[in-house]
Order: structure tokens, then sequence, then C-alpha cells
């Protein structure tokens, strides 16, 4: 055991520093520049962050977006370990719950989009055509609350296989002699879960929250496919403001409101891992 | 506190790499109550199936489990009223060490008022008290284990404690210690306890009577030493005693055998083959040639330490003796042995093949 | 058990729901999608996917995503595996930090590094090549990867390096004989992973690819939001776009169900 960890660490090292600091550094530089096109860019300190902390389109992409992440993990994760309870343990049974559950975590983001596109769509879809039976106009175009509504159930049918499938991989590793256990000494369904099963999931639930809070806060394809943002602005979340200032040539805001964002990922994501897993250090073990 | 009757039980468990079941068939067995009990065989012969058949984690295919004589075949674990203590140490590692003692009480809606004294009496008898407080997580296996058994305990109705080899990821070293605390635990509690093991002196010196299984069969159940003296087939036998019995196939003709060139003088009033068998201890060993023995030649010699044990060659086959430190000859040499006539067992040729 | 199962078929078919139906979308002639609701194609035809199979940029830009996904996949997996091993094995100073700013890069917007990643790739003259977007992409692959390695690996005891050396194996030839086999299905679920992410990823693929490596992704977009959306078409892309990962799926199920079985993803 004489080889030195960096040697071992070194390739990795290299790939995500390019891909990661070089342009993390220009994010950084273009938040401190005013850059328009065709003009040098000229530095003006911190203006930049003041003007996007300070811009109602910003915090109120913020607020939604917080409100969306909020929204789809209280679905996801609970919905994820009780569909994880209901998978065969074993056999043909399992193999082919896992493949099912795998399939849409495999469709391009956009096409996840068109799917529900296709399937919410006011003139062709099939929720608008079963909701004029029940006598309600359904329109993602044009109904704020329909765009939402549409965009969690997207997420939801994107994403609880995930979770679904952390949590059986949790449970399976759960030794059979704790339930055992826990009905020798008389504790009931709850109370089982509570005290063997959830303990044990820890672990899986905190990369499974961890996963979809970092995901779904950085969620941009969907809803560009789904409703473009609107009505209004009701669907445009923080990614979504972001890149279309970038590609406005607002660098300079685009930059500024980028850094902020990823600070509030890494905050609460940290926040997250120390909750979940119990202050065990800065690692995923 | 119960006494526990198996009355012919029946269930098919497991499935080797072919295919082929296991079952356990119309099975009798008694355990009086506030005994201590093993269960030996080797794995594979269905003693832990057995096990949670007695606990309610499995129900039975056919027969009866009777508690005191009531049948409790059709009751959930909870209800029986049995502790079990499991290969792997069972935990609830989110609580402490107190949590966990108060978990089957507060399952049972137990007021607090009661449950604290009785947690501290308990861990008292286990040696506990020093690590009510702290998270069962940390602890080490030994402590684990006694947790998993004070769970057990803690509950006043408790009928049976069960353990199903409960040494096995224990260290050597705390190995002897949590054995000797579950045996001083059965003395003070006259519990009825069932271990179940495939270590023989594990289940020789935790029990009183141990019962030997294979193949879901029982072989024999008895003290240890009856099981020693007296083994009932040729797998107690050899399962039995370290190193296991020797066996040989004869043919008896007017009340006598032979093994090799020496006759044995063992009555027996059937004629025809049947199988012979000797512990090691009683294979006598001597330099010299005698009269009416039989010749081998020493393959290997085991130095215990406080005995030694050959492995001997004549023509046709082997045999282990086992012989004092003090023996001399080397690997090699040429012996001569006869068995005391005493110590020889007579047991049917169409038996078991050799283990 | 029966209401189990009952849970679980119901999810299943809400599962298949949207994908059923952009199924049978791309089966219908464009004129029954618009005029009626069917569930089933009056007139199934597979004219959408005789366009997608007879135009070149549909087929070119399949065939890019095919190749920057199996680059990013074979890059991810050459450098994770050795850094994985390296925190799994080795306790050394500030690794716990480093393992955390590794995954802060797992938790950076796509939409953030769109800008300067574009200019990135200029300078380096690989902009609309397979290599920047399978790079770009393992910006989130690496992480992801280590972080399910380093779970498999440090399930296996440090002992059987060990006996390894003492029994005279190489380093190489230990990592290659014996550990590899040993952590194969952590390999293949990383494998999956990556894929997984790399097929679906569409914001950097589309930053950076003009025409040369031009992703599936990307063509499929092109139409949306124009007047008189193709939807035939774009169902059949979408359709098409979903077979790879399915076939991963398959591939992968018994490794996917053995490291599920392990408790270790």
């Amino acid at each position: 055991m004489r080889q030195h960890p960096w040697l071992f660490l070194f390739p990795a090292l290299l790939i995500m520093s390019i891909s990661a600091f070089v342009p993390m550094m220009t994010v950084v530089n273009y938040s401190l520049h005013n850059i328009f096109a065709g003009s040098s860019p000229e530095f003006v300190g911190l203006e930049n962050y003041a003007a996007v902390l300070s811009d109602a389109d910003f915090r109120g992409a913020l607020v939604r977006q917080l409100f969306f992440t909020v929204t789809i993990l209280l679905i996801e994760i609970p919905l994820g370990v009780l569909l994880a309870h209901a998978i065969p343990h074993r056999g043909s049974g399992m193999a082919l719950s896992l493949v099912l559950l795998g399939i849409p975590l495999l469709i391009p983001f956009n096409v996840v989009g068109i799917v529900w596109r296709l399937f919410a769509q006011s003139d062709i879809g099939v929720i608008p055509s079963l909701a004029a039976l029940a006598g309600y106009d359904y329109n993602v175009s044009l109904h704020a609350v329909d765009a939402w509504l549409t965009l969690v159930a997207l997420d939801v049918w994107h994403w609880t296989p995930l979770a679904a499938l952390l949590a059986f991989s949790g449970l399976q590793a759960i030794p059979p002699a704790y339930y055992q256990a826990a009905a020798i000494d008389g504790a009931s369904t709850w109370s089982t879960f509570r005290h063997v099963t959830l303990p044990r999931l820890r672990p899986v639930l905190t990369i499974g929250v961890l996963l979809r809070f970092m995901d779904s806060f950085t969620i941009y394809s969907e809803p560009l496919t789904l409703t473009g943002g609107g009505p209004g602005n009701t669907t445009t979340f923080l990614s979504f403001l972001i890149a279309r200032k970038a590609s406005s040539y607002e660098l300079g805001y685009a930059g500024a409101a980028s850094i902020i964002y990823l600070y509030i990922v890494i905050v609460l994501s940290y926040v997250f891992f120390q909750l979940l897993s119990g202050k065990q250090g800065a690692t995923a073990r | 506190m119960a006494r526990i009757e198996l009355d012919n039980l029946s269930h098919a468990y497991g499935t080797d790499a072919s295919g082929a079941g296991f079952a356990i068939q119309r099975l009798n067995l008694c355990w009086e109550d506030g005994t201590a009990n093993a269960l030996l065989g080797p794995s594979g012969c269905g003693k832990t199936t057995l096990l949670n058949i007695i606990s309610g984690l499995l129900r039975p295919g056919g027969g009866r489990v009777l508690f005191d004589g009531v049948d409790v075949t059709g009751k959930s674990a909870r209800e029986r009223h049995i502790a079990q203590v499991f290969q792997f140490p069972v935990v609830y590692e989110a609580m402490s060490v107190f949590d966990n003692l108060a978990f089957p009480l507060r399952n049972r809606g137990v007021a607090e008022s009661s449950i604290k004294p009785r947690v501290n009496d308990i861990a008292e008898l286990l040696g506990l008290n020093g690590l009510l407080q702290r998270k069962s997580k940390g602890l080490t296996p030994a402590e684990k284990q006694k947790v998993s058994l004070g769970r057990g305990l803690v509950r006043e109705d408790t009928a049976a404690v069960l353990f199903d080899e409960p040494l096995t990821i224990i260290d050597p070293k705390e190995k002897y210690d949590l054995r000797r605390s579950l045996r001083d635990v059965q003395r003070a509690l006259k519990m009825t306890m069932i271990y179940v093991t495939h270590d023989q002196h594990e289940a020789l010196t935790f029990a009183d009577r141990v019962t030997v299984m294979k193949d879901g069969a029982i072989q024999q159940t008895g003290t240890p030493d009856e099981l020693h003296r007296n083994p009932a087939t040729p797998f107690v036998g050899f399962f039995i005693g370290s190193p296991g019995m020797n066996f040989f196939d004869v043919e008896f003709q007017n009340g006598a055998c032979s093994v090799g060139e020496m006759v044995v003088p063992v009555a027996c009033a059937n004629a025809g083959p049947a199988r012979l068998g000797i512990r090691p201890e009683f294979v006598e060993v001597r330099e010299d040639a005698a009269a009416n023995c039989l010749h081998c030649r020493i393959r290997v010699v085991e130095d215990t330490g406080v005995y030694k044990v050959l492995t001997l060659e004549t023509e046709s086959q082997q045999l282990k003796a086992r012989v004092p430190e003090r023996f001399a000859p080397a690997e090699g040499a040429a012996v001569w042995v006869w068995f005391r006539e005493e110590a020889l067992r007579i047991f049917p040729a169409q038996g078991e093949a050799r283990p | 058990m029966k209401k189990r199962y009952f849970l679980l078929a119901l999810y299943f078919l809400l599962l298949f729901a949207p994908i059923y139906w952009m199924l049978i979308t791309s089966l219908k002639t464009d004129s029954e999608i618009l005029a009626e609701f069917t569930l089933f194609p009056k007139q199934i035809t597979f004219e959408h996917y005789r366009e997608i199979f007879g135009s070149p940029e549909w087929r070119g830009s399949f065939a890019n995503s095919l190749i920057y996904v199996t680059l990013n996949v074979l890059i991810t997996l050459a450098v994770a595996i050795p850094a994985a091993y390296a925190f799994s094995r080795w306790s050394f100073r500030g690794s716990h930090h480093l393992f955390f700013w590794l995954l802060t890069n797992r938790m950076a917007p796509a939409a953030v590094f769109m800008v300067p990643f574009t200019e990135l790739y200029y300078a380096m003259h690989l902009f609309d090549t397979h290599l920047a977007v399978a790079l770009a992409h393992c910006l989130f692959s690496i992480p992801l990867a280590i972080w399910i390695l380093e779970g498999f690996m440090s399930g296996i005891p440090r002992e059987i390096d060990e006996t390894a050396y003492i029994d005279g194996y190489s380093f190489p030839r230990f990592f290659v004989k014996i550990f590899f086999p040993l952590i194969a299905p952590g390999v293949g679920v990383s494998a999956f992973f990556c894929f997984t992410f790399s097929w679906v990823e569409l914001i950097l693929a589309k930053a950076l690819t003009v025409t040369e490596a031009k992703p599936i992704v990307v063509t499929l977009t092109a139409g949306i939001g124009a007047e008189g959306v193709k939807w035939g078409l774009l169902s059949a892309a979408g359709v098409l776009t979903m077979i790879p990962g399915a076939l991963v799926v398959y591939f992968v199920r018994n490794s996917m169900a053995k490291g599920f079985s392990l408790g270790r993803i």
C-alpha cells in the first residue's frame, strides 16, 4: 500500500479542474464586470450582485424555485419509499419492476417535456380531453395553476422512480433478523417502520433527497419544453431566468445570479446533508 | 416460563443449488420448563428453521407447537412471549441502550414508572448498567448481543429464550465471557432456553440437555455425557467428540467379529454385518507387538499440548487415536492397537453412510 | 400482499400512460392527431419514422449523441475508478473536503456553465466536437461515479488488498484480477448513471455544438415553438430516443439487481 492517493486522484482532478474550476472563474469574472456585446468589459465590483438581489424577477424565480422543490420532495420521497415496499424482493418480478422503474430516468429531459406536452397540450392531449369531460377547462398555456400542476406531475412522474430505486436498495440491505426481532418485541407496523426501516434507510434517503434537491433546483429543460416559463412568468425558474439573461448577453447579471444561485444550492445541500446524515462529517459514507 | 413441546411437526424448508428441498418430518420433542437446552447439528440440518417455528416467525407445514400444553401453533411471535437472540446482533441503532431495553415494554403499553426499575434490573443482571445512556450503535458485538438478550428478558412473561448461533461474530476473547453470562442468566432466572449451534463445544458447555439433528430429523437427545458415552447413531458418534468416533464394517459370527487380524470379543445376539464404533480415547496404542492387536502405521501426529491425536493406517482403512503427551513414536512408526471392550458400540450395518 | 401488487400495477399504469400516448401519437397521421381524440390510431402509419430514417440530419445527430455518450462513460470510468479507490482506501489530509467539493460540482446548475463553457472550448479548439460535450458532461458524471463507486469499494474489506500483496500480486495485477471483478456491479451501475445523465442532458450539449456534433436532443427541439409543430414527427423521434435507454436498462439489469440487493447504491 505504498501508492500515494494523489496519484489516483490526479486524472479526475485534472478533468474536474478544467471542466469546473476554469469556467467557475470565468463566471466570477463576468459577475464583476459590466459586459456589453462589442465594447470592452468595465469593472463594476459587486454592482451586479446588488442588481440581482434587488431584482424582483430574480426573487420571484427563487421563491417559485423553493416552492417547487419542496413540493416535489414532499411527494417523491414518501411515494418512492411506499413503492419500494411494494416491489417484490426477489425473482423475475423484482428484475421487471427495476427495469420498468429505470425507463423514465433514461428519457432525455426535453423528451420528457415532449411526452408531457403531448399529454397535456390543449389541442391534442389526453388530460385536457379528460378534463373537458369533467367540465373543466384545462389549459397549460393559459392557466398558471394548470401549468404548475402539470410541471409537478411531470417531475413526480420522471423522478419518483429514482427515489423508489434508492429506497428499494436500502430495504434490501436490511437483514430480516431486524424485522423478526421487532415482531418478537411486539412492535406495531408503524413502530417497526419508524424504528427499524427508517433509520436503516437514512443513508440512501439522504442521497435521494440530495440528488432530487440539486436536480430539481436546477430544473431547466422541462419547463422550457412544456410551458416555456409561462403563462406569464409563473413557471420561470432560476436556471431558466439565468439562461435567458445569458442568451441576451447580460453576462454580468447572469454571472452574478449564477454565483448567488450556486451558493444557495451548496449551502442548502450542506444543511440537508448535515440534517439527514446525522453529523457524520462532510462525506457520504 | 414454559415447557415447550413439538408434536408431530412437519415442515419443508430451504432449497439447495440443485433445487432439492429439505424437510422436517414428524418430529416430536419436549423441552422441560426452566432447563438449558441446545440444538446441535451441521448447517442445513433444519435447526434454525425449527427455532423459527418455535418462536412463531414461521408456521409449520403440519403438526403442533405446545407451550405448557396449550396449542400455540397459530399464534404470532408476539403472542407467544418468546425472546430470540439472532446470529447477527440486532439492536435499534437509533436508540440508546435504555430505550432498546424498554422497547418491548413500551410496545405493550407498560407505564413508564414501572419500565425504569425493570430495565435497571435487567441491565444489572447483564452487566449493562454503565452503558444505559449510550447509543446502541457504538457498542461492541458482545454488548449488542447482551442488549438483544436483554430485550427478551425484560418482559416478565417471557416463556422461553431462543439463541440462534449467538456467538458467531463475537471475538474469541469475548466469546468466553458472553457464554458465561448466558449461562449465569439461565441459572439466575431458571428460564427455558434453547441454544442453536453447529459448535459442539458451545452446545455441550451451555446446555443440560443437547438434541442432535441431521437432515431435519432428530438423532438423539441427552446430556452431554450420554451423547458422548452412548451415541444413538453413528452420526452422533462422529459429530460429537474431537475427533469423532472410528467406525469399522464388520461381520458377526458366533458372538464375535474381527477387524483385520484382530478378533473383537463383543456380545451381539445377531449374526451378520454390522458397524463397530470406538472413540479415539478408547483406542489403546502400544509400541511393541502383542497378541490379538491390529498392526498400524502412524500417518500423522497432531499435538494439542495436552494430548496427541494420531491418525493411524491399517492395510485397509484409517482410524484415529487419542494418546497422552508422553507418547513418543513419530510419524511413520509401526504400532499395535487394541480397543477397550466396554467402550465399543455396535450399530446396524444398513445405517447411514459414514459421515 | 395483494394490495401491494395492486399499488405497484396501478403505478406502472400511470407511469406508462404518457409513454403510451407518445407511442400512439407517433403512429398516427398528422390529420388524426389534430382532428380528434383517439386512444388507438385508426390507421397505423410509419411515415414519421420513415421521414426520420430518411433524413441525414436525424441520423447524424443520433450517431453524434451515441458517440459523445460513449466517450463520456469511458472517460468517467477511467478517472473515477482510481479516484474512488483513493477515497475508499486512504483517509488523507483534506479528503473529506475534496469529496464535498467534487459533489458541489454535481450541484452546479448547467445553465450557470453554459456561456463560460462555450468560451473555454472555443479557446481549446474543441467547440462543436464530440469530445467537448463528453468532457463537459464529465463535470457531472465524475462526481456521481466517484460517489457510487466509493460506496461499493468501501464495502470490500481492505484485507483483500493486503492478502493480494502478501501473495505477491503487483498492484495493477491485483486491481485487474481481484479487485475489479468484485466491484464490477458497481462499475455497471456507475456506467448506467453516466450513460443516463449524458444521454438525457440538453443544455450543455446544445451550447457546445452547432452542426458537427449536434445531438439528437437538440435536433428534436428544433421544431418546438415554431408554428404548426409536427407532433407526429416529434413523437416518433421521442420514441427513438427512448430505445437506447431501454436497451441499457435491459443489459445492466443483472448488475443493477445485484447492486441493489447489496444495498450499495
